[in-house]
């Protein structure tokens, strides 16, 4: 291989005990729980406290939306702000997001339109946004597999001698799929500047991490395929942004891959489709509640005086206005274009695709969807 | 449906202690489509059990479990996401049989919910049955309706050969009065489920529905279909079709998935290898097109519907 890479061995375990820098009431955390990292500058907590509201404002309408109708689907991120916005946020606008369908406020944060998060899910097309302007790979449905294409993606950028990171996130279920594992052997051999953020949010649909997994900690995963693991309080977006910025700069500078785990819980259902009163109860639910990432943070930022009045209402603002333009651009119906449907299944015409994109235009004009509503626009 | 399906896994776990059920979400939560639902609470863990979520993983234990003597009836929760399983599917599950000169088989059943029209996001609405059907070692069957779903399931779970089960989603719902245990034709057998002179429509699983449809719509314009519906992709009964396409001398198959090499071409070859100096005209295919299957709002275009069924019939020189 053309990449001078060192070998290197490496046996840190995780710690047992997440890591945090800020406990659940919103104190500094000092000792030897921080792993050594320190607490980001206040300006920087502000900033991802700003993230977060907005997130969870979204997210709430989104959910909202979906109850009405608006969406077909959509996988809610309430109560994983911290790991989502925590990891997102120490990247560059030149690094690369890898996402799963849970990830859309990691979306919105990467500064991706609401409408285009929402196409695939409202059953517009299979994905809305650019991703090379955006850097982030479309959300991925079929577990753990845009792992590997994070993995593939930062080496290539490597042996450009570009420093572009990928982050990748994946759920605690997916941790269990063959591609998980593949990708984190590739990342640790070809040592790639890639950082996996597991969101351990408890449950793979009904399925708690006890069936997942015997491991102490998704962490310690890293450790068999010689890569640093670190075991995170996902509720804490100080602590996610630190550990995670670090793992960021290691990889650009060089010093290969980073298992990140996220301790947190999804707090509404799988999906809009999903009965969670099946397999989980509603004091488990509550007690994550009182956890919550928000307002960990909020309390941390009052005590220290830099949150005002005056700026949470300009936050809550923000995001109210977020929010109605969501609703706005959800309530009106996209005019979508059924013959599209032939134009990007390959770069290069086939003439049997033209023969049924004619025969479809044919049956259209002759009005064999008119009574079907957004048909023949 | 669901509730036939869910009812033969149960009968079929009381008779034979050895038939065990798992996969992703099976067990409190009754799968995705509560297909298994109770069934955790009746025959306990360690016959019922959420596994980890890997489909190899899943795919490739029950080889072992069936060669140690088990039944495992394990489920894919979705047909796009049996394609991990893909390498223990074809290299193993299919060729066991074969490569050990019959002295290893494997009593397994893969269950696959299929196909689309549910208005499911991507990788939600596959149709693999041409990769299984196509694969030498395996029985591939679909049902169409609750009665076939819940006596196909209970042969198959008998069958010492491996099974894949596809269950047609958007059939899930459907409802029929039925006293069970009932057993319904072989399930390597075709059934005309409608009778008719003019055509025949041959149907598997969803589009046994929009056969049906068609052969309603055409008959009040004078024209007399008659509907197979196939049951079993691999075997195929050649017996049952070629009966009614020596009958009708005219036939047609629909199918949900691409057209292009899909399973559909197989029905036709054999029809014609086997009836063509029967055959008035050419066997055709009315199929999905040939793109990757479209997001909610526009599977309705790709999806085949009776009147698709009844624009290719016309297609044919009907006076000569
Ligand atoms: C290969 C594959 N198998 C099965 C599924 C169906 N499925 C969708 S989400 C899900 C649970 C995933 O859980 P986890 O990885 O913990 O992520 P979370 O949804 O909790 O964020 C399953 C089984 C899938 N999408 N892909």
């Amino acid at each position: 291989m053309s990449l001078n890479v060192e070998h290197a061995s490496v046996r840190t375990l995780p710690s047992e005990k997440p890591l945090r820098l800020l406990d659940n009431a919103g104190h500094a955390v000092t000792g030897s729980a921080t792993g050594g990292f320190g607490l980001p500058d206040t300006q920087t907590l502000l900033e991802l406290y700003r993230k977060m509201v907005v997130a969870r404002r979204f997210d709430v309408q989104v959910t909202a939306l979906t109850k009405q109708g608006r969406l077909a689907t959509y996988p809610s991120a309430y109560g994983q702000e911290a790991c989502e916005i925590g990891a997102v946020a120490a990247l560059t606008a030149e690094d690369w997001l890898f996402p799963t369908y849970r990830d859309s406020i990691a979306l919105l944060t990467r500064g991706i339109e609401p409408a285009d998060i929402l196409q695939s899910f409202r059953g517009d097309w299979h994905n809305g946004y650019d991703q090379h302007a955006h850097r982030t790979a479309a959300q991925a449905t079929p577990l753990a597999t845009q792992a590997l294409h994070a993995v593939g993606l930062s080496h290539a950028a490597r042996l450009r001698h570009d420093p572009i990171v990928a982050l990748t996130f994946l759920g605690d279920g997916a941790t269990s799929e063959g591609d998980a594992h593949e990708a984190f052997n590739f990342a640790a051999v070809w040592q790639t500047p890639t950082v996996f953020v597991v969101q351990n949010n408890q449950f793979a649909i009904s399925v708690p991490l006890e069936r997942q997994t015997r491991a102490a900690t998704l962490a310690d995963k890293a450790v068999g395929y010689g890569m640093p693991g670190y075991h995170v309080d996902g509720n804490d977006i100080a602590a996610m942004y630190a550990v995670t910025s670090a793992a960021v700069e290691r990889a650009r500078s060089g010093g290969g891959p980073t298992l990140i785990e996220g301790v947190t819980y999804r707090i509404e259902a799988h999906t809009n489709s999903d009965d969670p009163t099946r397999y989980r109860a509603a004091r488990d639910v509550e007690h994550w509640k009182r956890r919550d990432p928000i307002e960990r943070l909020e309390k941390f930022l009052v005590s220290e005086g830099v949150l005002t009045e005056s700026m949470r209402t300009e936050i809550t603002d923000a995001a109210e206005a977020l929010a109605a333009r969501t609703r706005d651009v959800m309530t009106i119906e996209a005019e979508l274009d059924p013959l599209e449907l032939f134009d990007h299944v390959y770069g290069r015409e086939r003439a049997a695709l033209l023969e049924q994109r004619a025969s479809l235009e044919a049956e259209i004009a002759a009005g064999a969807f008119a009574s079907h509503e957004g048909a023949a626009r | 449906m669901a509730g036939a399906l869910n009812a033969a896994l149960r009968d079929a776990m009381a008779a034979d202690d050895r038939v065990i059920v798992y996969g992703e979400d099976v067990g409190p939560l009754g799968g995705v489509f509560r297909v298994t639902d109770g069934l955790q609470a009746e025959f306990g863990e360690d016959r019922i059990w959420d596994s980890p979520l890997a489909e190899s993983g899943i795919i490739g234990t029950a080889v072992g479990m069936a060669m140690y003597g088990m039944r495992p009836v394990v489920e894919m929760q979705f047909d796009a996401f049996s394609y991990p399983a893909f390498e223990q599917m074809v290299s193993h599950v299919a060729k066991m049989r074969n490569r050990t000169k019959g002295r290893v088989t494997l009593p397994m059943v893969v269950r696959i919910p299929c196909a689309g029209a549910i208005g499911g996001v991507e990788h939600h609405s596959d149709s693999s049955e041409a990769y299984w059907a196509s694969t030498p070692g395996l029985t591939v069957v679909m049902p169409s309706n609750p009665a076939d779903a819940y006596s196909m399931l209970r042969e198959a779970i008998e069958s010492d050969d491996p099974v894949v089960f596809m269950e047609p989603k958007s059939r899930y719902w459907s409802k029929a009065p039925l006293a069970l245990p009932v057993t319904t034709a072989p399930m390597d057998r075709a059934e005309v489920v409608r009778e008719g002179t003019d055509v025949t429509l041959i149907g598997y699983g969803p589009t046994v529905r929009t056969a049906l449809e068609a052969a309603e719509a055409a008959a009040a314009e004078g024209l007399s279909i008659e509907v197979v519906d196939l049951r079993s992709l691999s075997p195929f009964d050649d017996e049952t079709v070629s009966a009614s396409v020596r009958k009708t001398s005219r036939a047609a198959v629909i199918h949900e998935a691409a057209q292009f090499g899909g399973y559909g071409a197989e029905v036709a070859a054999r029809v014609t290898e086997r009836n063509f100096h029967h055959l008035a005209a050419p066997v055709l295919r009315i199929a999905g097109f040939d793109i990757p299957f479209p997001s909610p709002k526009l599977e309705e275009y790709h999806l085949p519907t009776a009147d698709r069924v009844l624009a290719a019939l016309d297609t044919w020189e009907w006076d000569a």
